[in-house]
């Protein structure tokens, strides 16, 4: 069975037919070729492919793509500023090299965002807590930790 | 001239396509007309195939195509080879059993290939692999190393009737029995060193392309070593000229070794591309990565330590099974052996070891190398062996080590190994130092009254990095060269393109080599791109495994930029009108000696390409070099860890409150990059300890078969760690570096298994040291 679905897409109107099975990280990957969000894993444990939906961060592999008809989703292609500088955020993860091979990377950045909204100058123990749905194989988190710190506090400066 | 570049913290070249979503990996790439396969694996760890019927599947909606193991023997498609022959005790050569990419007549693990499914889209191809009927008849399956050989067990390979590949041995077992008779003390233990999944993010994808035009096929796979892949592939299995074939491992996600090997998939794709003339694509999902990536580790061990009265090392005695899982997987055998045996030295003096390996077939996944490959299992038998022999002898830990600690460099070790340099006690006395260890008691005592239990573990461990020299890797047993290929293509303005046999899938190679490539040529790091992964652009490469990249892979670019400066200085020579022997060369100023006559490095290459005024006598125009390096040794990093734990008595949960890490890597190119390394090996060291243990029940079926089961560790599953750093150069290769990719899962298990046996009061404790198991402990003691 094949359904419309609508939506926005870093701001831009977005529409395709697909099969109703769809994932919403499919819809974002093989419709429109966002290929920044990733897939790590099948039971929603890593996170790789985590974007916001009207403002919070989700799992996009959670939910089929007309879960989110009509919804406005961010996704890591849409982070920075229109003239390609990085947002504070992804600054900072350059800047504490937060990142190794980049899989993780999109999503962590994605959660790390909406994290901050809540947290402008986070604890270590609070970063720690809010990246429980965030799997890193490459980092052992200690610069991710650090990353989002600097980042939400730069956030926080920024406003 | 600019600011030194090696030794800086630059900032990573690659870091802004991974920030903003543009990086691209294999599962990224999009290709015109492209079908997708789904493969059929086994359910059963043990099983004959009676009958595979394709037919429903073939008239599934979408489906191009359906093969099986008979459609590849028909084909002559080979099996997958072994990198790697070891001799047994006997002189025998290792039994080889066939590894077919789709399993003929038998299945061996639960995963093992059995057919493959090619459709229009990726929904497609799964739906019909479920319409794939196989009719098995279900054989007794073997899961357990220990119990592989045992009477009756269940045989795998026609060709290995006891489950055994070989019995290997290495060190003078005489004299270590001499040395047992006489010793003063003798320390056992015996353990399990835990099966792991290298759970990369990135799962394992492929895509094979065919081209009818050039009778051509280029392979995208997410992989470690893109010649090596090309090689294996073109050579054994699908017996293609290896100039028709492009291999590209894009952005790669994670490797940690299980993204070296050629597997079955990465030959199938490729087949299939040319049978329906289309791409065919093919992602792991995680429960796939699970079931069918290499594994790592899995050794069953008995270990003992000999010491005389003053606590000196008089020999060691080592007995392991190395499970290597249902076949071979590409360097499978070269693990348990000459990457763990030559190890067992450590960082100590001890004169006489003996260790014999044992490698079994089960029905499990393979097993091969997974970050630190044979280095972690030996540093857990030698670190574990001495904090516990300190113990019973009631000796400082850290004092016992003092005590054997290698001191005179060259060491031959009497494991085949001879390090070139090192100084263990300076790595030591900073870790102790940095990890506060002085005031540990008075942090016990306080932990105490809070109720909880609080312990301290060490661990000094040594690794060998960069295999190598090829010629000895051959006479041990390689089927491959261990040496690194880089090529540096200098542009008439002045800009820099290298191109390198390693590959980088997080190690941020496109900054650390260009900050070499920078800082001896004078220019700026924004003018020099790094090339890795592509078999059409690279001249050669042996890739990245075994943290040989910058001591390799690193120093075949030295070589290559060497050969570009002694050009330079011939062209500068002519254009100063000097003598060539009157021209120094230093960081992009090519100078007449003694004089302020100079030209800049930009000057030079614009010359080469413009010869107007050039010695065209002496020398063709151009300035384009390449280097294969084949090193004379290993490099042997070494370091100090401290772990410091506090145990929950109620819940047996452990929490390490205090890691710290002192590392000697020699000279260390941008140590930003280095400690991300140091950081993320501790990460996995301690996931072996604390969370990681893969596990098959007895029929075979993977239990641990998805990151809901298998616990990877999660951020708060560690602490932000205390790392530095000492300096030994390494004496054998230009830029007097080691190697650091590896150290970190290489010296945790160890020190984080010493902390919390310390803090229970107890010998030994299985890993992983979950809840569970720590608090039965605790119930045990108590009982």
């Amino acid at each position: 069975m094949s359904v419309k679905v609508s939506m926005k897409v870093n701001g831009k109107p977005v529409s395709a037919e697909v099969e109703a099975r769809t994932l919403l990280v499919t819809f974002i990957r093989e419709n429109l070729r966002l290929t920044g969000t990733h897939v790590g894993c099948d039971t929603a444990q890593c996170g790789a492919c985590t974007v916001h939906m009207n403002g919070r961060a989700i799992k996009s592999c959670s939910i089929v793509a007309m879960q989110a008809e009509g919804a406005d989703i961010l996704t890591i292609e849409g982070v920075a500023n229109g003239n390609g500088t990085l947002h504070p955020m992804q600054q900072a993860f350059k800047e504490n090299h937060g990142l190794q091979c980049g899989f993780c990377t999109p999503g962590m950045v994605m959660n790390a965002l909406d994290f901050a909204k809540g947290h402008p100058n986070p604890s270590e123990k609070e970063v720690r807590e809010s990246l429980e749905g965030n799997l890193c194989r490459c980092t052992g988190y200690h610069n991710i930790v650090k990353s989002i710190v600097a980042g939400a506090r730069a956030m926080a400066a920024s406003k | 001239m600019n600011a030194p570049l090696i030794g800086a913290r630059i900032q990573r070249k690659e870091d802004y396509r991974f920030l903003t979503g543009a990086g691209q990996y294999t599962d990224d790439i999009s290709l015109p007309n492209q079908a997708h396969a789904a493969f059929v694996r086994s359910p059963h760890a043990h099983a004959v195939i009676k009958k595979i019927n394709v037919e429903k599947a073939k008239k599934a909606p979408g489906v191009l195509a359906v093969y099986t193991g008979a459609d590849l023997a028909a084909a002559k498609v080979g099996g997958l080879p072994c990198g790697w022959l070891i001799t047994d005790v006997n002189g025998q050569p290792m039994k080889e059993p066939p590894h077919p990419c789709l399993a003929q007549g038998k299945v061996r693990y639960v995963g093992d290939h059995v057919a493959v499914v090619v459709a229009a889209t990726a929904e497609q191809a799964r739906d019909a692999a479920e319409q794939v009927e196989v009719d098995y008849e279900v054989l007794l399956a073997v899961v357990d190393a220990a119990k592989a050989r045992a009477k009756g067990a269940s045989a795998l390979h026609d060709i290995a009737p006891d489950n055994t590949c070989y019995v290997w041995a290495l060190g003078d077992k005489a004299k270590v029995d001499e040395a047992f008779a006489k010793a003063a003390h003798v320390t056992r233990l015996d353990f399990v060193n835990n099966r792991l999944v290298p759970n990369a993010i990135e799962p394992r994808a492929a895509i094979g392309v065919y081209s009818r035009a050039d009778e051509g096929y280029t392979l995208y796979v997410a992989n470690q070593n893109p010649h090596v892949e090309r090689l294996l592939m073109t050579a054994f299995v699908l017996g293609l000229p290896e100039h028709k074939v492009r291999v590209v491992a894009p952005d790669v996600g994670g490797g940690f070794g299980s993204k070296i090997y050629l597997y079955a998939e990465d030959v199938v794709v490729t087949w299939a591309a040319r049978q329906l003339n289309r791409p065919v694509r093919w992602t792991a999902e995680r429960s796939e990565s699970f079931l069918s990536d290499a594994h790592g580790r899995d050794h069953v061990t008995t270990a003992e330590l000999a010491l005389d009265n003053n606590g000196k090392f008089l020999a060691m005695r080592v007995k392991t099974t190395a499970n290597l899982g249902a076949y071979l997987s590409t360097f499978a055998s070269c693990i348990p052996t000459i990457l763990y045996a030559t190890l067992l030295a450590g960082q100590y003096t001890t004169p006489a070891i003996y260790c014999e390996v044992t490698a079994v077939f089960t029905n499990t996944a393979p097993v091969d190398a997974y970050r630190g490959a044979g280095r972690p299992e030996a540093t857990y038998v030698v670190e574990r062996l001495v904090e516990t022999a300190a113990r019973e002898l009631k000796i400082d830990p850290a004092d016992l080590r003092r005590r054997n600690f290698i001191r005179n460099f060259p060491y031959q070790t009497p494991v085949a190994l001879q390090y070139d340099t090192g100084n263990y006690e300076a790595t030591l006395d900073a870790a102790l130092q940095l990890g506060d260890v002085e005031n540990f008691s008075s942090r016990k005592e306080e932990s105490r009254k809070r109720g909880k239990l609080r312990g301290i573990g060490y661990a000094a461990y040594i690794e060998a990095c960069g295999i190598a020299p090829s010629a000895v890797a051959g006479s041990l047993g390689a089927r491959a060269g261990l040496f690194e290929a880089g090529e540096i293509r200098v542009h008439p303005t002045g800009s820099v393109t290298v191109f390198t046999g390693s590959h980088s899938h997080g190690q941020g190679h496109e900054t650390s080599f260009a900050q070499v490539v920078a800082d001896r040529l004078g220019i700026p790091i924004e003018n020099v791109d790094i090339v890795h992964g592509d078999t059409s652009k690279v001249l050669f490469g042996m890739g990245t495994y075994g943290s040989r990249s910058i001591a390799v892979g690193g120093t075949a670019i030295v070589k290559a930029l060497d050969k570009i400066i002694a050009k330079g200085k011939k062209i500068a020579a002519h254009l100063l009108e000097a003598s060539e022997s009157d021209i120094e060369y230093d960081r992009g100023e090519f100078k007449v000696a003694g004089t302020d006559r100079k030209k800049m490095f930009g000057e030079i290459a614009f010359a080469a390409y413009v010869p107007h005024n050039y010695p065209h006598d002496k020398l063709e125009p151009g300035l384009n070099e390449n280097a294969f390096y084949d090193p004379s040794n290993f490099t042997f990093p070494a370091g100090s860890y401290v772990c410091e734990v506090e145990v929950d008595r109620d819940t047996g949960q452990v929490t390490i409150e205090r890691f710290t890490a002192v590392d000697d890597f020699g000279k260390i190119i941008n140590p930003m990059i280095v400690e991300g390394q140091v950081h993320g090996g501790l990460a996995q060291g301690i996931g072996q300890a604390l969370t990681e243990g893969c596990h098959y029940d007895e029929s075979g079926q993977l239990v641990t078969g998805s990151l809901m089961d298998y616990c990877l560790p999660r951020a708060g599953d560690v602490p932000s760690f205390k790392i530095d750093t000492r300096e030994t150069p390494c004496t054998h290769n230009p830029l007097g570096v080691k190697g650091c990719g590896e150290a970190g899962a290489i010296g945790a298990p160890a020190a984080v298994m010493n902390a919390i046996t310390d803090a229970l009061g107890v010998k030994d404790l299985p890993m992983p040291a979950t809840p569970q198991t720590v608090w039965r402990s605790l119930q045990q003691k108590a009982a």
